[in-house]
């Protein structure tokens, strides 16, 4: 970022903060084929926080997390977890460590519940230990803790949306990582069950002291459910913090350009972004 | 799902797959003895058994072990290799339809042997012809349909634009025949199982000693492939090496069952989809398609020679006429279903 060698504070600060972090993108250079979508992003994430990733469309929040989820090589940087190179680790170790709901999976038709949430402990399986009492007892736990357990013997495919994406995070939490992140786990989903997908990620950020880290579309949704909020743009972070700390009308228009009010949210307390009636943006015009 | 835990060491099955797969596979079995028997010399299954087993006189012996066997153990393994090809690329693709002759590989194949055919080479140049038209195929379509990672429906399209390619190559490949050389091509291009003996079978099972091992292997990774690139990436699975290495494995296996019996078609395709439907596991296992696909072959090479007296078809006549209805009646099915 800069040529001038790094102040003693400096140093001392990015001690502080990889020491404080598990996972951190370091330096990032993120690009599909030719088409560069970040340069040098520095993102640590702070442990045992719910980080929500929010910004305006093609801003490279998505790209972010394939890359800290080590699903996309960054050209130069690297993501660290607990301070060794990602690409550097056994993919299985890795994914003890690290889990990922992705934004498309696809359920093989006839799978189960169970079955598909079984899946979850491949990566603490091996060819002759395919099934241990371990297993069968973490699989019930990742169900009963999203609500699935009465669907263990249905077909996935005749269940509701919402069920459905309870089902894929119970099999991501099979896994048991520390770390778990979640790319737009709310899309498609009617507003009911937007937010019981997100109170269950509040309950297993609270309760279970897992590191979350999510992209969200919903900026009101971020600021009421982060503890560490990342703002970005046109691939730049452009704040990062808690969101009663940084989420602020200036904000807003900086990174959506969407002229708005900010106020307290009745409910928690949490910033509120409502958006300018259409006379005052007329007016901006 | 079942489960065998033995000093900490686990073991999972389908019990309804293991039975089908064992089924099927005595299955194949029955019918190899009972196409062995018959013929212009019948023998009945219980003198075969015995005449396998070292106890026949000589006459049966040279009948049963010299004559008949070598075919039936051929279509065994052709039919299991196409079997296990088939659902290996159709887990890959995640589509019904990726089957070697839909992905071109056996279409390369036939190109490799039609070569050897037209420049005039022996049976055994034209088996390797076939193998190293079908691998050089599957690393080509590989090639052209990578980017950053291969995905299914760009090596499907792909794989049938390659197919249609060749196609056009093949005939021309005929045309520039000679008229014996060319009646020899056309009797290898629709499969056979005619006068197959020892050597085309032993290639074949060399290399599935090789390959099936591998494949069973991978078999875990490959389930998890099923569910979508980045979910098996977010549980380990290093999947564009996983995907090559199996897609390397369904190349041979084609490969070399066409280099042992022809291109006998939709074996490949309706194995298993079959074993599917019969299982009802999700993916088509592995086992139980390898089991359906030898079932398959050896009633449909029986049913080439016995479906006209004093006339014997082509096996890939049979499983071309079978397995183009059953993918008309799947297809139609699926579509009331509302499917597709």
């Amino acid at each position: 970022m800069t040529t001038n060698p790094k102040t003693g504070t400096e140093a001392a600060h990015a001690m502080e903060s990889r020491a404080e972090s598990r996972l951190t993108g370091n330096g990032l250079t993120l690009a599909y084929d030719k088409r560069t979508i970040a340069e040098n992003l520095t993102v640590p994430v702070p442990d045992r926080s719910f980080t929500v990733i929010v910004g305006p469309n093609a801003c490279g929040k998505s790209t972010l997390l394939r890359a800290l989820s080590r699903m996309l090589k960054p050209v130069s940087g690297s993501v660290l977890l607990d301070g060794q190179d990602i690409s550097s680790l056994p993919a299985k170790k890795v994914a003890r460590t690290l889990g990922l709901l992705p934004q498309s999976s696809i359920a093989p038709d006839g799978i189960t519940v169970a079955e598909l949430v079984a899946r979850g402990r491949y990566p603490h399986q091996g060819l002759l230990r395919q099934w241990s009492e371990g297993d069968e007892r973490v699989v019930g736990e990742s169900m009963a803790a999203t609500g699935v357990a009465d669907l263990a013997d249905r077909m996935v495919d005749e269940l509701s949306g919402g069920q459905r994406q309870r089902v894929w995070i119970a099999m991501a939490l099979a896994q048991e990582t520390p770390l778990l992140l979640l790319d737009e786990p709310t899309t498609y989903l009617d507003i009911a069950h937007q937010i019981e997908i997100l109170d269950l990620c509040a309950h297993l950020h609270e309760e279970e002291g897992r590191t979350l880290v999510a992209v969200l579309h919903d900026l009101n949704h971020a600021a009421r459910y982060a503890t560490h909020l990342i703002a970005m743009r046109d691939g730049k972070v452009v704040a990062a913090g808690a969101p009663n700390d940084i989420v602020t009308a200036d904000l807003v228009e900086e990174v959506f350009g969407l002229p708005c009010r900010v106020i307290d949210d009745p409910e928690t307390g949490t910033p509120l972004v409502v958006p300018a009636a259409r006379a005052r943006k007329r007016a901006q015009l | 799902m079942s489960v065998i835990r033995f000093t900490g060491r686990s073991v999972v099955f389908r019990p309804r797959s293991l039975a089908v797969g064992a089924g099927c596979a005595l299955l194949a079995l029955a019918l190899g003895v009972l196409a062995i028997g018959s013929g212009d010399y019948p023998i009945g299954p219980a003198d075969v058994l015995s005449t396998l087993a070292g106890h026949g006189s000589v006459a049966q012996d040279f009948i049963v072990n010299q004559l008949r066997l070598p075919r039936v153990v051929t279509a065994l393994l052709v039919g299991a290799a196409l079997g296990l090809s088939g659902a290996l690329l159709q887990s890959l693709v995640r589509n019904p339809l990726g089957s070697p002759d839909v992905l071109g590989f056996t279409q390369g194949a036939s190109a490799g042997a039609l070569v050897v055919v037209v420049t005039g080479g022996s049976s055994l140049a034209l088996a390797c012809g076939a193998v190293i038209g079908g691998l050089a195929t599957g690393g080509l379509i590989y090639a052209l349909a990578w980017r950053q990672g291969v995905h299914g429906y760009r090596l499907v399209l792909i794989g049938i634009g390659v197919a249609a390619v060749l196609t056009g190559v093949n005939s021309y490949l005929l045309t520039r025949a000679q008229l014996m050389d060319a009646a020899r091509a056309v009797l290898w291009l629709t499969g056979s199982l005619d006068g197959r003996g020892w050597d085309n079978a032993r290639p074949l099972a060399a290399a599935m000693a090789v390959v099936v091992p591998v494949v069973l292997g991978l078999g875990r990774a490959l389930r998890m492939i099923e569910m979508g690139d980045d979910a098996a990436f977010a549980l380990g699975v290093r999947v564009e090496r996983v995907r090559l290495v199996l897609l390397a494995c369904a190349v041979v296996l084609a490969s070399f069952a066409a280099a042992a019996a022809g291109p006998v078609s939709f074996v490949a395709l309706t194995a298993p989809q079959l074993a599917k439907r019969v299982t009802r596991a999700p993916g088509p296992g592995l086992l139980p398609s390898m089991a359906t696909g030898a079932a398959l072959l050896v009633a449909a090479d029986w049913g080439a020679q016995r479906l006209f007296t004093g006339h014997q078809l082509p096996v890939g006549v049979v499983t071309g006429v079978l397995g183009g209805g059953y993918l008309v009646w799947l297809l139609a099915t699926e579509r009331r279903a509302g499917r597709i």
